[in-house]
Order: C-alpha cells, then sequence, then structure tokens
C-alpha cells in the first residue's frame, strides 16, 4: 500500500512498490497531465514536484513518494487562479504541440522557487527538457516574463 | 536488399479515394450532403461553419494539429470569410468516417508536407463564404428584402437601407435550411482583418493544466492496456514465445500475437503490461536482414556514386562533357544518416471492437488512411468502422503511418467488447520508426578559365522513400521526391541558381529500413549538400559566397530576395565581430523561400556557439505571421538537433538507438537567438512547417569552415567530436 498526497488529497493505493510514480499518477491516481515521454529521466516530460522540488517521476519508484507531498500540472492553478508561469505561457502563448509543456512548465516552476529572478545562466542550468517542437525561444522569453510580473 | 512493401490493395483504394478531394482542389466545393448536427448541438450551416444560439461560432477543421498551428490558421480563414466575431470561434474535428460519409465534404484530411493552410485555403474560404451569403439570406428571407442589400460583420446581419440588425446566431436556424450556394467571392487577401494578423492559438489554455487530452490519455470504461514488441530487425518475424511464463504476473490478461511480426502483453495498466512484455521470452525469426549494418549499406550506397544507371532530376546543358573540358575541377562527397522523428509522445491508439463495429481514438496527421488501416484490419465494412482523432504529442511526418493503427485493431480484435489502449514504449518508438532515408551524394563543380562555374553535376545515392511508402508514384521506377529542391523549375521546389551545364541524378538503392516522410523530407540533406558545396566552390575560388551565389540568381528573383534579406539583417557586407563567423544558405521547398544566416564563433576547435541565426521565408501569404515565426524558430531546434546529435545506426538489421541517451535532441541551453523576416510576396501559397529547417543547418557549417578551415562532410556532428559550445 503507498501512502502519499497528490495536489492537497491523500491517497492510499494498493500497487507494486517498485511502480514509477509517473504511472501510479497516470494509471491509479487517474492524472493524465504528466506525460510520459522516455522513462528513463531524460525528456522531462514527467516532471512533477516532491515537497516542492522537480523530479523526473518516471524514474522514482512508488516507494520513494512515501508519505510526501507531490504537486502534478493539475495542481499548479489555485483555486481557479492560474500559476504566474502558466499566465506568463499563455501571453506568450508557448506550446505548439503541447506534450512537454506540462513538464516544462513544472520544471520552471521549481526553478522560480528557488531563483525568483533568475538569469539566462540559471535557465540554461536547471530547464533540461526535451520540447521536439522547439518552443525554447518561447520558454525564455516566458520565464523571464513570469519573474518581471 | 530491396525492402518490398506490403501493398494492401483495398486499403489503398480507400486512401486513394479519400485523398480525392485535396487533390482536386479547386475543382471540388465543400458542400456535401447534408449530414447531422455538429456533436456540439446548434445548426449547422455547411459542412464548415456550425452556429449555436448563443452566438458560439463552431468552424470545423479537418487537418490535423499537432503543434504546427495548422487548426488557429484555418480557422482564421473560415472566420475571416464568415464575418464571424473572433473571440466567438471554437473549433471540432469531423471524423474520417464523416468525411467519407459525406463523399469527403472536408477535402483529404492528410496533414503532411507543409499542406495544411495552402491545399485547403481555398476549400475553407469558400466554405466560410457560402456560410456567410446563406446567413445573410436567411436574415433577408426574414426581412423580406433582397439579400443585396444585407451585409455581415462581427457576426452582426445588418439592412443596410433600413438599419435593421440581426445577429447569426438568431437566423442560423433558417440558413441551415437554405441551398448552399455554389458560387462565391473569395475576398482580396489584402482586405483581411482575421487572417494574415498574429493571433495567438486557440488550443493553448487546455496545454497549459494538464487537461488536453493527447492520444496517450485516451480512456475508455473497462478499457484494458496492451505493450507491444515487433521484431527488432525489419522485416522478420515471431518464431514462438512462451505466454505461460508471465500469465501469472499481476494485472496479465492476456498474451497475443500481433500479425506476423509482433507481439504484445494486454493488461489492466499499462505498467503491467510493460512489466509483462520485458519479462516474455520471445524467439525471432530474424531473416536476412540481420546482416545489414549501417557499414554494409554505406559501402552499397558509395557504389552507387558512380554507378551507370541513374534517374535523372535535373539537367541542362551537358554536365560531363563541360566538367572534361574544365579549366578547374572541385569534387567532394556528403552522406546523411537514418533518423528518428522522436515526437515526444510515442505512437499510441486506443480500438474497440466488437462483432459489428470497430472504433478507433489515436493521434494520426491522416484521419483518412487511419480509417481505411481500421477497416482493413477489423475486416468490417466503412459504414461499420471510424477513427476519431485524439490531440498529437508531435507528428513530423511519423503520424502519417498507421502502423500502429493496425496493430491496436489486431489486439482488440481478439478481445471483442473490450477497449484497449496500445501504448509504445520510447524504445519500440526509437526502434521501430520510418526513418529519414539515408544517402550519399557526390558532387562535381568545374570552372572555365575566367573562373565561371560552367558545370555542376550531383550524383545523389540512396534510398527512395516513395518506392516504400508511395510506389504508385514513381515515375517509371524514379522517385521525383528525391530531387526536392533541385528540380528545374515549378512552384514546389526548384533549385535557385542557373548553371550552363548541370546534371542531377539518382542512383536509388533501398536498405531493408523503411523510409518515412521526415519533417523537411528530402531538403535535408539535399540543403546541406548543395548549399555546403556552392561555399565549396565559391572559397575555392576565392569569392565572397554570398556574392557567388548572387551572380548564379539572377533568373531566380524569389529565391534571390530571401537570401539578400538575410544578408541585410546580418550585415554580411560589414565584417563581423572578432572571433564572429558567418555562413549563409538559401533554398526552396514546399512552395516557399527560404534562407538563413548564421553567427557562430568556435571554442577550441569543436565547440560552436550559435550566437544567431536570421531566417527569411516567403510563403507568399502569411495567415499568422506569430505563428510562422514560432514554426521557424521551432524549425531549426528539429534542424539543429538532427545535425548535431542525431543518426540511426543499423547493426545486425536492428536499429542501434533506443531512448533519448543515444539519441539527444536539443535543449534551452543550446538555442540560438533566431530572428525571423516574414515577406510573403503575394500571389502564391507556400508551406511554413517545414522549409526553413533545412537551411539552418548549411548555415551553421559553412560558418564553422570559415571558422575553422574545415568542412564537415558526414553527420552528425558529435561524430567528429563537434559538440555545442
Amino acid at each position: 500500500m503507498a501512502r502519499f498526497t497528490v495536489n492537497g488529497k491523500p491517497h492510499e493505493i494498493e500497487v507494486d512498490s517498485t511502480t514509477p510514480l509517473l504511472w501510479v499518477l497516470r494509471e491509479q491516481v487517474g492524472l493524465t497531465g504528466t506525460k510520459y515521454g522516455c522513462g528513463i529521466a531524460q525528456c522531462g516530460a514527467c516532471t512533477v514536484h516532491i515537497d516542492g522540488t522537480a523530479i523526473r517521476s518516471c524514474s522514482l519508484p512508488i516507494s520513494e513518494a512515501e508519505g510526501k507531498q507531490v504537486t502534478t500540472i493539475e495542481g499548479l492553478a489555485q483555486n481557479g487562479v492560474l500559476h504566474p508561469v502558466q499566465k506568463a505561457w499563455l501571453e506568450h502563448d508557448v506550446p505548439q504541440c503541447g506534450y512537454c509543456q506540462s513538464g516544462m512548465i513544472m520544471a520552471v516552476a521549481a526553478l522560480l522557487m528557488e531563483k525568483p529572478k533568475p538569469t539566462d545562466a540559471d535557465i540554461n542550468a536547471a530547464i533540461t527538457n526535451i520540447c521536439r517542437c522547439g518552443t525554447f525561444q518561447q520558454v525564455r522569453e516566458a520565464i523571464h516574463a513570469a519573474t518581471n510580473a | 536488399m530491396n525492402y518490398a512493401p506490403q501493398m494492401n490493395r483495398r486499403s489503398f483504394v480507400i486512401a486513394a479515394a479519400a485523398g480525392g478531394g485535396g487533390l482536386a482542389l479547386g475543382l471540388v466545393l465543400p458542400f456535401g450532403p447534408r449530414g447531422a448536427s455538429a456533436a456540439v448541438g446548434g445548426p449547422e450551416i455547411n459542412a464548415w461553419v456550425v452556429i449555436q444560439p448563443d452566438e458560439t461560432v463552431v468552424i470545423r477543421i479537418a487537418k490535423s494539429e499537432m503543434g504546427q498551428g495548422t487548426m488557429t490558421g484555418l480557422a482564421q480563414l473560415v472566420a475571416e470569410e464568415l464575418e464571424c466575431e473572433w473571440s466567438k470561434v471554437t473549433i471540432e474535428y469531423p471524423t474520417p468516417g464523416q468525411n467519407l460519409a459525406r463523399k469527403q465534404a472536408w477535402g483529404s484530411m492528410f496533414t503532411a508536407g507543409s499542406r495544411g493552410i495552402r491545399e485547403s485555403q481555398e476549400l475553407v474560404r469558400k466554405g466560410g463564404a457560402a456560410a456567410r451569403q446563406m446567413l445573410i439570406q436567411a436574415a433577408a428571407n426574414g426581412w423580406n428584402v433582397p439579400a443585396s442589400e444585407c451585409s455581415a460583420a462581427g457576426g452582426v446581419i445588418t439592412h443596410k437601407t433600413s438599419g435593421r440588425t440581426t445577429t447569426f446566431g438568431k437566423v442560423a436556424d433558417a440558413a441551415g435550411k437554405l441551398e448552399v450556394p455554389k458560387e462565391v467571392e473569395l475576398k482580396d487577401p489584402k482586405d483581411w482583418k482575421i487572417a494574415g494578423k498574429p493571433l495567438k492559438r486557440l488550443d493553448t489554455l487546455e496545454k497549459l493544466t494538464g487537461k488536453l487530452v493527447y492520444g496517450i490519455d485516451v480512456s475508455l470504461p473497462g478499457m484494458l492496456n496492451a505493450c507491444i514488441k515487433d521484431c527488432p530487425v525489419f522485416g522478420g518475424k515471431v518464431k514462438s514465445f512462451d505466454a505461460e511464463k508471465v500469465m501469472g504476473m499481476k494485472g496479465v490478461k492476456k498474451v497475443v500475437r500481433v500479425g506476423e511480426s509482433g507481439v504484445a502483453v494486454v493488461a489492466d495498466t499499462w505498467w503491467q503490461a510493460k512489466m509483462a512484455l520485458d519479462a516474455l521470452p520471445i524467439v525471432w525469426d530474424e531473416g536476412e536482414n540481420a546482416k545489414v549494418s549501417s557499414a554494409s549499406i554505406a559501402e552499397w550506397l558509395k557504389a552507387g556514386l558512380d554507378a551507370d544507371q541513374a534517374f535523372v532530376g535535373n539537367q541542362n546543358g551537358d554536365a560531363k562533357a563541360a566538367l572534361a573540358n574544365a579549366a578547374k575541377k572541385v569534387e567532394a562527397v556528403y552522406s546523411y544518416p537514418y533518423q528518428n522523428h522522436a515526437t515526444m509522445e510515442p505512437m499510441n491508439a486506443t480500438a474497440l471492437y466488437t462483432a459489428d463495429k470497430c472504433q478507433v481514438w489515436c493521434p494520426t496527421q491522416n484521419g483518412d488512411a487511419a480509417l481505411a488501416a481500421v477497416i482493413e484490419a477489423s475486416d468490417l465494412p466503412a459504414p461499420k468502422c471510424d477513427v476519431h482523432k485524439v490531440t498529437l504529442g508531435g507528428g513530423f511526418g511519423r503520424r502519417g503511418f498507421t502502423d500502429f493503427v493496425r496493430q491496436a485493431v489486431a489486439i482488440a480484435k481478439q478481445m471483442p467488447g473490450t477497449p484497449v489502449k496500445l501504448l509504445w514504449s520510447r524504445e519500440e518508438d526509437m526502434t521501430h520508426g520510418r526513418y529519414h532515408p539515408v544517402t550519399q551524394a557526390k558532387m562535381v563543380g568545374g570552372f572555365d578559365a575566367n573562373g565561371n562555374l560552367s558545370a555542376f553535376h550531383m550524383r545523389i545515392s540512396g534510398q527512395s522513400i516513395l518506392a516504400s511508402v508511395r510506389p504508385e508514384n514513381l515515375q517509371n521506377g524514379r522517385d521525383p521526391a528525391t530531387f526536392q529542391g533541385l528540380n528545374p523549375s515549378g512552384l514546389e521546389a526548384a533549385i535557385g541558381y542557373t548553371i550552363p551545364n548541370l546534371l542531377i541524378d539518382h542512383s536509388m538503392r533501398n536498405p531493408h529500413v523503411p523510409p518515412g516522410f521526415w519533417r523537411g523530407v528530402n531538403i535535408n540533406q539535399n540543403a546541406i549538400y548543395l548549399e555546403c558545396f556552392m561555399d565549396e566552390l565559391a572559397h575555392s575560388v576565392g569569392q565572397d559566397p554570398f556574392e557567388f551565389r548572387r551572380k548564379l540568381m539572377s533568373e531566380h528573383p524569389k529565391h534571390l530576395a530571401v537570401l539578400n534579406a538575410v544578408a541585410e539583417k546580418i550585415e554580411w557586407e560589414k565584417p563581423p565581430a572578432q572571433g564572429v563567423h558567418r555562413g549563409i544558405a538559401q533554398m526552396m521547398a514546399f512552395g516557399s523561400y527560404v534562407a538563413a544566416a548564421a553567427e557562430i564563433s568556435v571554442v577550441g576547435d569543436s565547440k560552436i556557439k550559435i550566437h544567431r541565426i536570421v531566417a527569411a521565408t516567403d510563403p507568399g501569404y502569411a495567415v499568422n505571421p506569430a505563428q510562422i515565426e514560432r514554426q521557424i524558430a521551432g524549425s531549426f531546434v528539429y534542424g539543429l538537433s538532427a545535425l548535431f546529435y542525431q543518426q540511426c545506426t543499423v547493426k545486425d538489421g536492428r536499429i542501434g538507438q533506443e531512448n533519448f541517451d543515444t539519441y539527444n535532441s536539443m535543449r534551452i541551453a543550446e538555442m540560438p537567438k533566431i530572428e525571423t523576416i516574414v515577406m510573403p510576396s503575394g500571389g502564391f501559397w507556400g508551406g511554413v512547417g517545414e522549409p526553413t529547417i533545412c537551411v539552418a543547418g548549411p548555415a551553421v557549417l559553412n560558418a564553422f569552415f570559415s571558422a575553422t578551415g574545415k568542412r564537415i562532410r558526414s553527420f552528425p556532428l558529435k561524430n567528429h567530436n563537434i559538440e555545442f559550445a
């Protein structure tokens, strides 16, 4: 039995303890905003927050999320108000296909908790998600816009 | 060694019929027989437009949205002619089954070749204009006045003489009962108010909250999940598998053979299915192709560089004779590897099969072909099949194929009444692609005594996409698509140079690795071959590469205009900053003219820092300049990822790269600043999703030569230990 909290809601789920958090979120909790891209923590499409830190959920066994607070893309907006990163993304029309953007947004939101005014170098070091559509130019613009809002 | 594709007559006939509307563009009006009202409710004015009582305008989009913005652009074109309020616009996808039942009312659904807008613009604009005329007619009928005295703007219809007004929502019911007009007039693009504007995409909000449903997210009541392994060697088969070994594993419901070459595990969850599949003993019959390697393919292609037989793509004068008599000759051989599309969302499809119905939910670039695949794989009549198009997590050409749709139906057919979602692992996706074809090119240029380029021979050796994918489109064995960007003339993909003696030909060699249309298709390598070699020719006679090109381009003013535009913006005439080096390139494809100029510096002798890339495109008309800018910036990420990182090697008949750790893709730290020049000159419709991808590579490579004196002629750059700084 895995016990953990997702977007403020406690869950108790009967699942093999080696199952990656990503698949528990998608298949047991029923939150599909977090995406599968590679399964080996390379692409970042599965990025969520655990106790406020960005992690790649495809490579984290559910046993390691025991008792932790997990935040997914579905839980980023609070009381129906978009998170500043989501607002900047909307304003700058960032996504193309959008598939990687849940993970991209979660990675950026975590960066801004740590560094509210990241430099380009900070962004380069922290944001290593793959986007095959190539939205990076808009991503960078939107990050700077979000921190100046 | 030739890979013989299995052509299925039935699916071909259906796919060809389904494609008819698109091919006959300009002749076929979009007005099919009346169908049921839209799924969302509200009266259908015609195939393209539904208007609800609350004034919401539902615009039907037949093309697939995969990030390229075609949905928003097409909606802008309909809304422009309809004269509705943009803020009231929402969209919906008709299903391929509806398209078939309504005799291709929406034209071809195939979304590839940067054709989404350029090939359906007339169809959708006429759809919008006809709907406007019908709404006006309905209002005029209500007022008992001539329609000619009424006009529409912003969703409001006004009777000019009396000043009376009504709205689209109020007359929609009556308008939907009118005859669809046969003749409509389209606006002059210079009068556009919605089209041509840098509007935001219609589909962004749901992409920010995790709510948008992609194929991988489809969920149906009672649905099971499947994970599949197809024979790792293309053309191989399943010899045997031992289902008993995994049937006891948690959640596992069934182990099924999929066609002759695949095995799938069906389980409660996908993760359970994957764990069981990884544990499943499978014996493959790999066949003769298991002997093939990258080296054996390269050797075969190399022989083609000097083979006697070749298909001619472009010829004028007598290149061979002129080369024999040239005062100076320059020769170089280039090669380009296999590459995987690597869409962020792996291939998937969800199928529900019952004895009298088969439905599939899938992300597809080709709804019509997906439906044909369902009909074929289910063996049910067409009216009992349908495909529901779900948002694509990237396409880039890969999702124009239907292999994963057939697999999903084959699995579901073995579990009647139970919906099954098939999802490929990343490893399956990487090793079962439809790869960017592999080619080599030998180029020889000859100069006369005055240093003028008098002769040019380009011999391409390698794989044809059409021979595998559309053999019916070969011309006496020749694949015309191989010469993309190198054609003598035409509005699609013509060469921008005039050379007195020229020969471009192709020795076709088709290895067993299945090729596909990969964003940019054949211009990716053709632009590197042509534009890097042009640079080599210019330097060999001590001429400026920009000026050298200009002399050969006087008969190609549109090619020249984009080249001039990037040279001007990057200030080619002025020397770059200390340590900075420039490269330039141009090409035409997908009906658009494109050029790029890059500024780089080289750190050490093998790390490239790209400071900026200036990119120009002339797509004729620019329906949404903001989305075009995003396509151009994104295309360079795709193109530069390929240039620096990407190669699928072949060993023992199978692809060697299984995930992003060995098949890398650019990150934000490596992203150069892209400065876009959108310069639509009017009078033609070009595509925007793909053309610019091909000029980034040669612009950077030519700058690298300028910096180091080194020519790189095989790719990716990582093979030369060259990386991003």
